[in-house]
């Protein structure tokens, strides 16, 4: 498979995955389509620096970044909540496939590996979440420098 | 400026900030659209106290407190937005307050919901599509399968949170519905990797963004709210691990 079509894939599943989900949380509907653009965005940030070797942590954040970013752009085009946009945005990029290898690990027994995974759970929540907060410091920066 | 009933004001405040902590708003947009009710009735200092269960407000050196139990914590992006909507208009004075009390009920008792097969279609999308972005192995092979794992899934944790108020129960039922479908689905030859398949299919349960949300609220200081609603999602981050536990171990 090319480059080329990998980011084909990719872009569109993320989409996809994003306006399903947002589906299934009650967004607004005249929201969908943009949310799934949010959730697109910070996937592909996260994709192109994970494949360019930037590793688990950096890519995470900068991909929270992204989808902060995007979230209060939309936000003050629709006059919505923010995170409307970054609920179903955040969806890709949860670290949902290692919270499960964790659970799986620790039902058969393997408490290591699973201690392992559970820390590693925690930790790109925590790159997300402080992704968020500098995506917001952005945002008020911008505020200030407008006015 | 127009003089409203503190008691009326204080009940539709209380209202809002339940909705907005009900529909999985981040705490400091609760307690900023609460202040912002509070001053807009021309009331200068609100004393407002917010938690994941329970939301206090008063107003300083007058003889009114009142407080509101939140006993459901939900994801519902409709409520947030539509309460933000309500307190926009009224802060633009184009409804007064016992119209806008009047709407948060309504709001309260029929939020619109898309139609449940568009909310398990989702479902079937998300984890179809979630799937191969998780494992980053492109398996087509294996897409069906999760797509009706997925959709399962979602309408056993539906209709089990409909039947019972026991705490997690549909998470789990839903979570083995989810790793049933999955082991028989492979088992018959109809997908290949059953991590996967798991992996796509339980994504419209798991709470990875409440995870997210609740690191969040402690980054901003509301500690309480942050350890109530992370502890919430790990229960049900557990329960989910439980539902799939059981078919790991017995098949």
């Amino acid at each position: 498979m090319t480059y080329l079509t990998e980011f084909i894939v990719q872009l569109t599943f993320s989409y996809l995955s994003t306006v399903a989900f947002a589906i299934c949380i009650n967004v607004p509907h005249k929201a969908l389509i943009l949310a799934g653009w949010a959730g697109a965005f910070g996937w592909m940030v996260y994709w192109l620096l994970e494949t360019a070797g930037s590793g688990r942590m950096l890519a995470n954040l900068l991909g929270a970044v992204a989808i902060g970013v995007c979230g209060i752009v939309f936000a003050r085009i629709k006059k919505m909540p923010v995170i409307i946009f970054n609920i179903p945005g955040l969806v890709p990029l949860v670290p949902g496939a290692t919270a499960y290898q964790a659970v799986r690990a620790m039902v058969l027994g393997n408490m290591d590996l699973a201690i392992q995974l559970g820390v590693r759970v925690t930790m790109v929540a925590g790159a997300i979440a402080v992704g968020f907060m500098i995506a917001q410091l952005i945002s008020e920066l911008s505020y200030r420098i407008r006015w | 400026m127009v003089k409203v009933d503190k008691t009326i004001l204080l009940d539709t405040c209380l209202l809002a900030g339940r909705i907005m902590i009900e529909g999985g708003s981040e705490m400091y947009r609760v307690e900023d659209t609460m202040n912002r009710i509070v001053r807009n009735a021309g009331q200068s200092e609100p004393l407002i106290f917010t938690t994941a269960t329970g939301i206090i407000i008063g107003l300083k050196n007058q003889p009114y407190v009142q407080l509101s139990q939140v006993s459901a914590r939900n994801i519902d992006m409709e409520k947030v937005a539509g309460v933000n909507q309500l307190s926009r208009q009224f802060a633009e004075g184009k409804i007064t307050l016992t119209q806008m009390r009047k709407s948060l009920i309504h709001l309260d008792k029929n939020t619109p919901y898309f139609p449940l097969p568009l909310q398990v279609l989702g479902a079937a999308v998300v984890s179809a599509t979630l799937m191969v972005i998780f494992a980053q192995q492109y398996d087509w092979m294996d897409i069906p399968l999760a797509a009706v794992a997925g959709s399962l899934g979602y309408l056993v944790n539906y209709y089990v949170g409909r039947a019972t108020k026991i705490r997690f129960m549909s998470e789990m039922l839903g979570a083995f519905i989810v790793g049933l479908t999955a082991l028989i689905g492979v088992r018959l030859g109809l997908g290949r990797e059953i991590d996967n398949v798991i992996i796509g299919a339980v994504m419209p349960l798991v709470p990875g963004v409440a995870i997210t949300n609740s690191i969040r609220d402690m980054l901003a200081g509301h500690l309480l709210s942050g350890m109530a609603r992370g502890m919430e999602a790990i229960l049900s981050a557990c329960a989910i691990g439980v539902g799939i536990a059981i078919i790991f171990r017995f098949f």
